[in-house]
């Protein structure tokens, strides 16, 4: 099952509170993740998050797997910070990262994709005079996270297809199918999204 | 029923060198509640479909929905016009089941408690009550299709058209979508290749190299489908 970021159901307060409110945290994590400094208050905070994940219902199984995508990304960085400015940086670094994807997979597995989306409709209204459609932004926010299971079954699809074809792992073999793919399937969307009402 | 006519239309895709006919010289009429169209692979049906709610405008000729032209109504068209796709997964757009289908109604004047009613019934309807939050990407193959049937039909659409929605099911859950399909009061043009869909419907429409062959009663139709793929 593919739950990467994507809406889980329940009745926590976590999930009660207003969607403008988790997204209003989040963009104040976000800055205050500057100001954000010391092994300890880095560890507290990721700690803070996985209590939050407990509250919500949910794993640290399933916390870890909001994270696990850029698992090499992180021990890339932890490798440079380490060897760049000594190992209090490389936890610091990477602690923030890890806190931030925690809090921004938080707001979404508790939050239904049309409550964030309303929100942020909310907050770009005043931008119409500027031509900003909010609707297309929400539109568009929510056809992204729509697709994050659907390009990763295409994934799985290609990745299957290679080894029934004993192609192994080459990177030509499997790119080439996953862009013509996803190329057709936005093609598909397109018509529908138009079939439905929205042109 | 909406009155549907096709009349002197031909398609053709792609650039001047390398045009490429789907239809040719198609003039029909039809106000039945049931229609079938069938015909090869690339013989014209799913572009006949699209041409039905002004998704495609023909390049020759005109299609006309009780009066209104494709090719300069076709967003009120397509308010009367609902369009089910072969493969539900590009037509869900939303990541849950009642997010998607409340999608359908964003734009009218209903209030959000309506618009829950609405989604209520419709997935009440479809056998997919209690699913409201399930997120639609978990569903089955038949699911999905019952969810783009009823995002579909909640905005409550004069006619129907479906485009071989039971091609990538199993026979159970395409005998589900036949019954569901053969117990809507709404119009429905039903594109096909399980000719035994068609049994209950009124007339049946076949293609074949881009052109109506056939334009007969089903059990008619489908002899001279058979008889045209021997």
């Amino acid at each position: 099952m593919n739950d990467l970021g994507l809406y889980l159901p329940g009745t926590s307060w976590v999930h009660r509170l207003p969607a403008g409110v988790k997204l209003a945290a989040l963009v104040l994590l976000g800055v205050a993740s500057i100001l954000i400094d010391g092994v300890v208050t880095v560890t507290a905070g990721v700690a803070l998050m996985l209590v939050l994940y407990g509250i919500a219902g949910f794993t640290p199984r399933l916390a870890w797997r909001q994270v696990k995508p850029l698992r090499w990304i992180l021990l890339f960085i932890v490798a440079f910070q380490w060897w760049a400015r000594g190992w209090q940086s490389a936890v610091d670094v990477v602690g923030v990262i890890v806190l931030l994807v925690l809090a921004a997979a938080l707001v979404t597995l508790t939050t239904r994709t049309s409550a964030l989306v309303d929100v942020i409709i909310a907050v770009l209204r005043p931008l119409r005079p500027l031509r900003v459609q909010p609707e297309r932004v929400g539109l568009l926010i929510a056809l992204g996270i729509r697709a994050v299971p659907i390009a990763a079954g295409f994934s799985n699809e290609v990745r299957d297809a290679q080894r029934a074809r004993g192609l192994g792992a080459s990177p030509r073999a499997y790119a080439a199918p996953l862009i013509v793919k996803s190329l057709r399937h936005a093609d598909s969307v397109g018509e529908a999204l138009v079939a439905r009402g929205l042109d | 029923m909406p009155v549907v006519e096709v009349s002197g239309v031909s398609h053709t895709f792609g650039e001047a060198s390398a045009r490429r006919t789907v239809l040719q010289d198609v003039d029909v009429r039809f106000d039945e509640q049931r229609v079938g169209i069938i015909g090869a692979n690339g013989s014209g049906k799913s572009t006949f479909a699209r041409l039905l709610n002004g998704l495609i405008v023909p390049t020759e000729g005109s299609v006309t929905v009780d009066g209104l032209t494709t090719a300069r109504h076709g967003r009120e068209i397509r308010r009367r016009v609902g369009f089910c796709f072969t493969d539900p997964d590009a037509q869900i757009v939303m990541p849950t089941v009642g997010e998607d289908v409340s999608f359908s109604l964003r734009s009218t004047d209903l209030t959000k408690e309506q618009i829950r009613i609405r989604v209520d019934d419709i997935l009440g309807r479809f056998g997919l009550e209690g699913l409201v939050d399930h997120p639609s990407h978990l569903l089955s193959g038949g699911q999905k299709q019952l969810l783009a049937l009823a995002a579909v039909l909640v905005t409550e659409p004069a006619l129907v058209i479906m485009d071989e929605p039971t091609t990538l099911l199993d026979l159970r859950n395409a005998q589900m979508i036949g019954d569901v399909v053969a117990g809507l009061d709404t119009q429905v043009v039903l594109v096909t290749h399980h000719l035994d869909l068609l049994d209950r419907f009124d007339r049946v429409l076949v293609f074949d190299e881009a052109r109506l062959v056939c334009d007969a009663p089903p059990g008619q139709a489908i002899d001279f489908y058979r008889r045209l793929m021997s």
